[in-house]
């Protein structure tokens, strides 16, 4: 293991107590993640010395504020490979992204009859924005199929993707199977029929690098608090010729050009779809996080967290009784691993395990059409990321086999 | 070992009532049905009541959940069969606080609660709260939509 990853977790205060009388193992970074000491800092700062609000203000404060959150801009641009600094918009997270897609573009463009496509395996906020969008402008949502490893069925895909498709939606990653889906060919897909894609990147982004143009995307979403930002911040990035078309949800501050007594002009993207006053200690901590996450090297999180998958899948594969959803080859999973022992109940599961220490996820992880697809009613959910350590991964497989245990026995 | 603890919430009754609950399945005779949803987990419990003579004749309960939700709904048929519209109410009240550490006298959890007392230790657990109250809250909505056909 590269001792240099794995020293990484000392900037991460909040990793160094006891819960339930012993060391804290957090598995639990699908949901959230842990913010470093930088993160923390950088907004105690913003908060210490340059608060202020941004744009309009002509004082020092406001100035200083208004760059730092002007400068995030730039740096989520790069961070993601977006083309132009005016195509990243600061939204509250993955959620309100996809909804304003949903709301500022697809409402006005989708027509009666239009197919809107994601699949079986979406988290709800991929979801139920389009559910929404198709009852409201009778439009038609279809459903891509998954493989047995749980990845989008691109064979399939070919007959649900067709030219009435006006909007492919899916996610960049699973936040229970644990895979990364083959988002630039199902993009190719979506344009050879004139359809414009959408992913969901709430689970990738905090894990490999990302390049919105080589994936092909149109629409692109992501939240800050899943890659070490706070809650409460996020990112939609659009082609410039789709935020243009496309329609702002907040009408306010900020986000005007001219207002007269019964019409109003709005400014250009971004900001047009920016009303009111931001989250600015949010995007300043995003900023933070990026820079952090910039030093270590995205591909070096994606290696490292490979070497943590490697070393824990064939062991939690060998407890028997353990059923783990997606690819059973370490090489195709990613870091989230969801899995059910068996005649238990995920929930009670997870009380055990955080007994032991050790934080993990129980429910249907909001992806319950994924769940009825799996024909269960939830699952445990261990998700890993750089900060962990085989230590926690060994963790994890002693709890899961205590806990089997314990109730085989019914008492220890 | 901290597992140890868990043996506050999994007692070997608590266990046992999972295993092999009591009253699971489907009534002959239903007066009064109710589904209700845990939204957090996404267990679903299906309550089937036989009303008469203003007391709980019979009971029923189906559904996916966890222990702790499946031995509490075996717990609360055994205790509400054979009580008046006001006991069983008296009884759910009692059994949330129990849950949610606000009684904790062991005589008159005992007493109103019988068996289902034993579930005093989920309130050690706040996680679970709503996995323990699932079954109470349904046979109680089963009794507030029946304002009229029980007294």
């Amino acid at each position: 293991m590269d001792k240099r990853m794995s020293n990484y977790r000392a900037d991460f205060p909040i990793l160094d107590q006891q819960v339930n009388d012993e060391q804290l193992v957090y598995l639990d970074n699908a949901a959230t993640t842990q913010k470093p000491r930088v993160v923390i800092d950088a907004i105690t700062k913003y908060y210490y010395t340059d608060n202020a609000n941004v744009h309009r203000g002509v004082h020092t404060l406001a100035e200083r504020a208004t760059e730092q959150f002007e400068g995030v801009r730039d740096k989520v641009a790069r961070f993601i490979n977006a083309p132009t600094r005016e195509e990243i918009i600061y939204t509250k997270g993955t959620t309100e992204a996809l909804n304003w897609v949903a709301a500022g573009y697809g409402k006005k463009y989708v027509k009666a009859g239009d197919e809107i496509v994601i699949s079986c395996a979406e988290h709800h906020s991929n979801l139920v924005p389009w559910q929404q969008l198709a009852k409201r402008n009778g439009a038609i949502l279809r459903y891509l199929d998954l493989t047995a490893d749980g990845f989008i069925d691109l064979d399939k895909a070919q007959d649900v993707i067709n030219d009435k498709t006006a909007i492919v939606a899916v996610n960049h990653a699973s936040n229970v199977l644990g895979v990364v889906n083959p988002i630039s060919k199902l993009a190719k897909m979506a344009h050879q029929h004139g359809a414009i894609m959408v992913v969901d990147g709430a689970q990738s982004t905090p894990h490999m690098p990302i390049d919105v143009q080589a994936l092909d995307a149109d629409f692109y979403a992501f939240s800050g608090h899943k890659l070490l930002a706070p809650t409460g911040i996020g990112i939609l990035w659009g082609k410039s010729e789709l935020l243009a078309a496309m329609s702002p949800l907040e009408f306010g501050g900020e986000m005007i050009d001219w207002v007269e007594l019964q019409e109003t002009t709005f400014k250009k993207a971004p900001l047009k779809f920016e009303g009111g006053t931001q989250n600015i200690a949010g995007v300043v901590g995003l900023g933070a996080a990026i820079d952090y996450l910039t030093r270590i090297g995205m591909n070096n999180i994606k290696g490292y967290e490979q070497e943590l998958v490697d070393y824990v899948l064939p062991k939690l594969q060998q407890i028997e009784g353990l059923t783990i959803y997606g690819p059973p080859d370490a090489k195709k999973h990613t870091g989230v691993i969801s899995f059910n022992l068996k005649g238990l109940h995920p929930h009670d599961v997870a009380t055990a395990l955080d007994m032991e220490g050790v934080a993990v996820r129980a429910g249907h992880h909001c992806a319950q059409p994924l769940m009825r697809y799996l024909n269960i009613a939830a699952t445990a959910r261990a998700s890993f990321y750089f900060y962990n350590t085989k230590e926690d991964a060994q963790r994890l497989v002693d709890a899961i086999i205590a806990t089997k245990e314990f109730f085989q026995n019914g008492t220890v | 070992m901290a597992l140890s603890k868990l043996n506050n919430l999994y007692r070997q009754i608590i266990l046992e009532h999972s295993q092999h609950p009591h009253h699971h399945g489907n009534l002959k005779k239903v007066s009064h049905k109710l589904e209700l949803r845990n939204p957090t987990c996404g267990d679903v419990l299906i309550v089937e009541v036989e009303l008469s003579d203003g007391k709980i004749k019979n009971i029923a309960f189906s559904g996916s959940g966890c222990t702790i939700s499946q031995a509490s709904a075996s717990l609360m048929t055994d205790e509400v069969i054979g009580k008046t519209r006001s006991e069983v109410e008296k009884q759910v009240l009692l059994f949330s606080d129990m849950v949610m550490g606000k009684v904790t006298d062991e005589d008159e959890l005992d007493d109103i609660l019988g068996d289902a007392s034993i579930l005093a230790g989920v309130a050690q657990f706040p996680a679970r709260i709503k996995c323990a109250t699932l079954a109470w809250k349904a046979v109680y909505q089963v009794l507030e939509n029946d304002e009229e056909g029980m007294k």
